[in-house]
């Protein structure tokens, strides 16, 4: 048969036809989402510091607190719903982060504990893992640098 | 023993017989549009096992014995065994068929391992090797998912152009005699690669393999384009869909009132929530063994072309900046 296309031509043929991402309703369903997520970690942020608990101890606390809503609505089988509708709202809260390393464990369980879960468990969040280290380290540098 | 027409089609002169056949599917495709169509319908997931690895390996073996069953044979009765499904080495088919004793041909064609099988099977008994072949395959959404995306339980939104791996087994017996459907024709695909590079949108990878199939087998059979009742594909899904019609349709091949496909057979894409329709090995196989098969025996349908189609990427291939190349294998079936 021959091509009546290139390669390049069949690419932007194709994707023109292919059904497209609702835009916009996806990105008031992020803010939504995302917003109701740190509303959510507000609230608690408020709650430990009417207690007279330090802010950065609140600070930590709320992040802890929102780590484990994340894990254990991934483990509840709720977080995939919750993602799906919310997209980056859903992925860019510290749920979303703790969501990728709680659900590739849950996951590779069946592969054991050291290969399966050890191993595999930041498949997703590795790459944030080290290339947020290694940003952080470079800030730091250029901080000192500039501090010094 | 059969007859080449061409670079890519045997006609096949013995007509061998598709004797038997079965599929058992999940709980999605249980409920989909051709639910009562299916031997039997899995609820559970994980088919009472331990992983999804080992569920797929489950719904193959519960499939080979019910097509054994319903033929009336027992495996010593059967030469030669193709089987295929999507993990990594094989695995379900592999393990599925491991107990069975039955000389076996491990295949990979990605989804389109059915007609590929079948195909196979076919011309094995046409030379006169066998009596009898079992062409068999399986897909598991959960084991996909696993090999190929991510994890069930992460958060992530699936694109519009995505498809749902569908889960479960189909296969058939083919052999010399009897009076069910028979194969006449196949049409092997070679590999066409466009230059798509996006996982997530399986159609426009393999629609132009299934359009160059099918034009070849229209070129080398020299058959009329109506003389097929049912031009089905694999899983290109809508899009896919779509985009086949058109390509054909500027090779000179008007084929859209009785054209169709499994994945968009198989789910009702509104209600089940399936993006772009169904996917994996066991698509096109459980369409074709649950539902096409059953409207042949009863000549509610007299001449079906089955075309599968499959993409032969990997996660590795797609990371490292390849395109998907893809291929289709087209299988005439008639009711004599």
């Amino acid at each position: 048969m021959e091509q009546k296309r290139t390669k390049e031509e069949y690419k932007k043929w194709s994707q023109q036809q292919a059904p497209k991402s609702p835009k916009f309703k996806n990105s008031v369903m992020a803010f939504l989402v995302g917003g109701v997520i740190c509303t959510i970690g507000q609230l608690i942020m408020r709650a430990l510091l009417d207690t007279g608990m330090s802010k950065n101890d609140a600070s930590s606390l709320t992040t802890l607190f929102m780590i484990f809503l994340g894990a254990f609505l991934t483990a509840l089988n709720v977080y995939d719903d919750i993602g799906r509708i919310g997209g980056a709202g859903a992925a860019i809260p510290v749920t979303g982060f703790a969501n990728s390393i709680v659900s590739p464990a849950m996951e590779y369980k069946r592969e054991g504990y050291v290969m399966g879960v050890g191993a595999r468990m930041f498949l997703i969040a590795g790459p944030v893992l080290v290339y947020g280290i290694f940003s952080s380290i470079i800030a730091g540098i250029i901080y000192y640098l500039i501090k010094s | 023993m059969g007859t080449r027409l061409g670079k890519q089609t045997v006609r096949l002169d013995s007509k061998p017989v598709i004797q038997s056949w079965a599929a058992i599917v999940g709980a999605k495709e249980g409920h989909g549009p051709l639910g009562r169509f299916f031997d039997e319908v899995i609820e559970d997931e994980y088919f009472g096992e331990e992983s999804f690895e080992k569920a797929e390996s489950k719904f193959l073996r519960e499939t080979l014995s019910k097509i054994l069953m319903k033929g009336n044979v027992s495996t010593g009765d059967i030469q030669y065994i193709f089987a295929g499904d999507l993990l990594n080495q094989c695995i379900a088919a592999n393990f599925g068929v491991r107990e069975s004793e039955i000389p076996f041909f491990g295949l990979y064609g990605a989804c389109s391992t059915m007609a590929e099988s079948l195909t196979l099977g076919s011309l094995m008994v046409e030379g006169g090797f066998a009596e009898r072949c079992i062409c068999i395959t399986s897909s598991h959404f959960c084991s996909a998912e696993k090999q190929f995306r991510f994890p069930l339980e992460f958060g992530n939104q699936r694109p519009p152009t995505a498809q749902w791996t569908v889960t479960g087994a189909g296969g058939v017996m083919v052999g010399k005699a009897g009076d069910g459907p028979r194969v006449v024709h196949v049409t092997t695909g070679k590999i066409i690669d466009m230059g798509i590079t996006d996982a997530n949108d399986m159609g426009s990878a393999m629609a132009p393999a299934a359009c160059d199939t099918i034009t070849a087998h229209f070129r080398e059979t020299g058959l009329p384009l109506n003389y097929y009742e049912l031009i089905v594909t694999g899983d290109l899904g809508e899009h896919g869909k779509n985009l086949c019609l058109q390509l054909l349709e500027e090779n000179g091949i008007n084929i859209k009132e009785f054209y169709d496909d499994c994945g968009v057979m198989i789910y009702d894409r509104q209600r089940q929530k399936t993006d772009c329709g169904g996917s994996g090995c066991a698509c096109s196989a459980v369409v074709l063994a649950g539902y096409i098969l059953e409207k042949l025996s009863r000549r509610e349908l007299n001449r079906v072309l089955f075309v599968g189609t499959g993409a032969l990427h990997s996660p590795i291939s797609v990371q490292q900046g390849e395109s998907i190349p893809a291929i289709a294998h087209a299988v005439g079936i008639e009711m004599i």
